[in-house]
């Protein structure tokens, strides 16, 4: 499989990086270059193989059921670009 | 009198409790050496003022019972620590300062170690030369007939800070060989503990189920050391182990008698430098004349190691860096709507290769390509593991070169992300596996360039890792030649 312009306009959608029409060529060589590369994969016959997400053979724990209270409020929004009184502010979603 | 910050950890920490250096003459020595090495650009923060205001506080207080007593320590800044500025080496984060402290070096602290700054990375710990910081590159205290080389990456801060003495030992996180490449390229020691050895809470995230963090030190006792220290279950990361350990430090063994070292051919690549090759053989011959059993062994999915890591990675990253939106933290770009300004803060907020490892990983998961590429991937993941669960039935250890090559100029694989990829193929098996490897140097090349070799344990027996390693470390006898150029 190969990447176009198309497909490169439609995944930085997908991923909210705008790009312009130089990062666009650049991107294209890149990222088909890495397609090319990733697809030596396809040699390998894994029909009858399990797919693992991860190698831990941990069974997931129960934490103990307890208020721990934090209140870092002004600390966490001291980070925030914009922010009013205990809200983070950004650009008008409804019109 | 003795030059302090040419101690390694261990000996510095006797230093203290024995009270034959106070706390704050140890920290000292180290502040007087990064305040002289800034062109090396290891740090993209300092905390020294509090470091040495610290360190006097140990010595008021005469308490020097901890494991760390007045170590000075500057972490990866991709540790979240409280209070101090924590950016990733991204601009994304570079106004970001924490609410918390990561796990792993609030145990460091609780150890009374010091730290004394944020050293500096490839952006997101994307990168194999340290060049895809947002803080510029960081210098190699090696050079090449006087041309700077790269410290390797994405550790690379870590790596040049740990080599040139600015730190008395540090933390990094491995994804696909960011602690131990740089390692080998800079003459110091990294290891990558096991998968779950150590917690990823407040670790910066890159992709979760590979990244470890892990120590780098100036030799095998200090790895040792800083792993007792930094290991450990953790509710807080419910992927970190909740298995017993021990003191790696205190059981560390000078013995490879009966070891049995499997060498596999399939790391044996086209083009490899003779020196490598050289390298390799005389591990082979330091083993065998120590009483290991020296055997020869197949991996054969290594060659897919690589492709498939730069399907999983990129998709976990993908999924990971969405939370950089500019709304909570960070850096935010102005848009005319909330959609715009999200796609202009990340536009300008990261680096080309950030970009381009989360734009493959949105498309590998993208709505049919996802068996193509990632269930591909994590199957290919799998036969990975089954090499070495296999391999390890008839051996203990498997001994490789750490990279391809020695140090590199900068610029000389910018061009082609492919090329700058190869350097961790030797490295990446174990992220996939999820088993430990430590990189050790052995000798300089004719250039007078380190040249390391790596070991891959099984999983959680970081103790015959440390151990082999340790008994290689006293056959070599490899001693630090860094020259202070830069002072």
């Amino acid at each position: 499989m190969s990447i176009n312009r198309d497909t490169i306009k439609k995944i930085s959608k997908l991923a909210r990086i705008s790009v312009t029409n130089d990062e666009t060529d650049r991107l294209e060589k890149d990222l088909n270059s890495i397609l090319k590369f990733i697809e030596q994969l396809n040699e390998l016959n894994t029909d009858k193989i399990v797919p693992i997400a991860s190698v831990s053979d941990q069974a997931l724990t129960m934490n103990k059921d307890e208020i721990k209270k934090i209140n870092e409020k002004d600390e966490i929004l001291k980070n925030a670009p914009e922010k009013n009184s205990n809200y983070y502010i950004v650009p008008k979603v409804i019109e | 009198m003795t030059d302090l910050a040419k101690l390694t950890l261990v000996e510095s920490i006797k230093h203290v409790k024995e009270k034959k250096c106070s706390a704050a003459e140890l920290v000292g020595a180290y502040v007087k050496r990064i305040e002289k090495s800034d062109k090396l650009n290891c740090f993209n923060t300092k905390d020294l003022d509090n470091a040495l205001s610290k360190a006097k506080k140990i010595d008021i207080n005469k308490k020097l019972d901890k494991a760390l007593v007045g170590a000075p320590i500057a972490v990866k800044d991709l540790f979240c620590t409280k209070g101090l500025k924590t950016t990733a080496s991204s601009k994304i984060l570079s106004n970001f300062i924490p609410t918390y402290e990561s796990t792993v070096t609030e145990k460091l602290w609780n150890e009374d170690a010091i730290l004394i700054g944020k050293l500096n990375s490839d952006e997101f710990a994307m990168g194999s030369s340290n060049e895809t910081s947002n803080f510029g590159n960081v210098l190699n205290p090696y050079r090449l007939n006087n041309a700077y080389l790269v410290p390797g990456g994405s550790s690379g801060g870590c790596a040049s800070a740990v080599a040139a003495d600015l730190t008395s030992a540090t933390v990094g996180t491995d994804t696909g060989g960011s602690i131990r490449q740089p390692a080998a390229f800079t003459g110091i020691v990294g290891l990558k503990p096991t998968y779950g050895r150590c917690s990823r809470w407040g670790i910066v995230a890159f992709a979760s189920s590979l990244d470890q963090a892990g120590p780098m030190t100036k030799d095998v006792r200090d790895a040792a050391l800083m792993l007792d220290v930094i290991s450990g279950y953790d509710e807080k990361d419910s992927t970190s182990a909740n298995k017993p350990k021990s003191s790696f430090l205190n059981s560390i063994k000078n013995n490879v008698k009966g070891l049995k070292v499997g060498v596999p051919k399939e790391y044996r690549v086209d083009n490899m430098p003779k020196e490598v090759d050289d390298l390799w053989q005389e591990g082979i011959r330091i083993l065998k004349e120590g009483g290991a059993i020296i055997k020869d062994i197949s991996l054969p999915h290594t060659k897919y190691a690589l492709p498939a890591y730069y399907i999983i990675a990129p998709a976990e990253a993908s999924s990971n860096l969405a939370r950089y939106d500019g709304v909570r933290y960070g850096f935010r770009a102005e848009g005319k709507d909330l959609t715009e300004m999200y796609e202009n803060t990340r536009s300008k907020g990261f680096g080309a290769e950030v970009k381009r490892r989360i734009m493959i990983g949105t498309y590998v998961l993208s709505s049919g390509y996802y068996d193509a590429y990632y269930l591909k991937a994590q199957k290919v993941r799998n036969l990975i593991k089954m090499d070495f669960d296999s391999a390890y039935k008839d051996v203990d250890v498997i001994l490789t070169p750490t990279t391809p090559t020695p140090a590199f100029k900068f610029g000389e694989n910018a061009d082609d992300p492919i090329a700058m990829y190869l350097n961790d193929i030797f490295t990446v098996t174990a992220n996939l596996a999820g088993i430990p490897a430590i990189s050790l140097p052995i000798k300089y090349n004719k250039d007078g360039l380190p040249l390391s070799l790596q070991l891959f344990g099984k999983s959680f027996d970081e103790q015959t890792l440390l151990n082999t390693a340790y008994s290689i470390e006293q056959q070599v006898n490899f001693k630090s030649q860094v020259k202070d150029w830069w002072m």
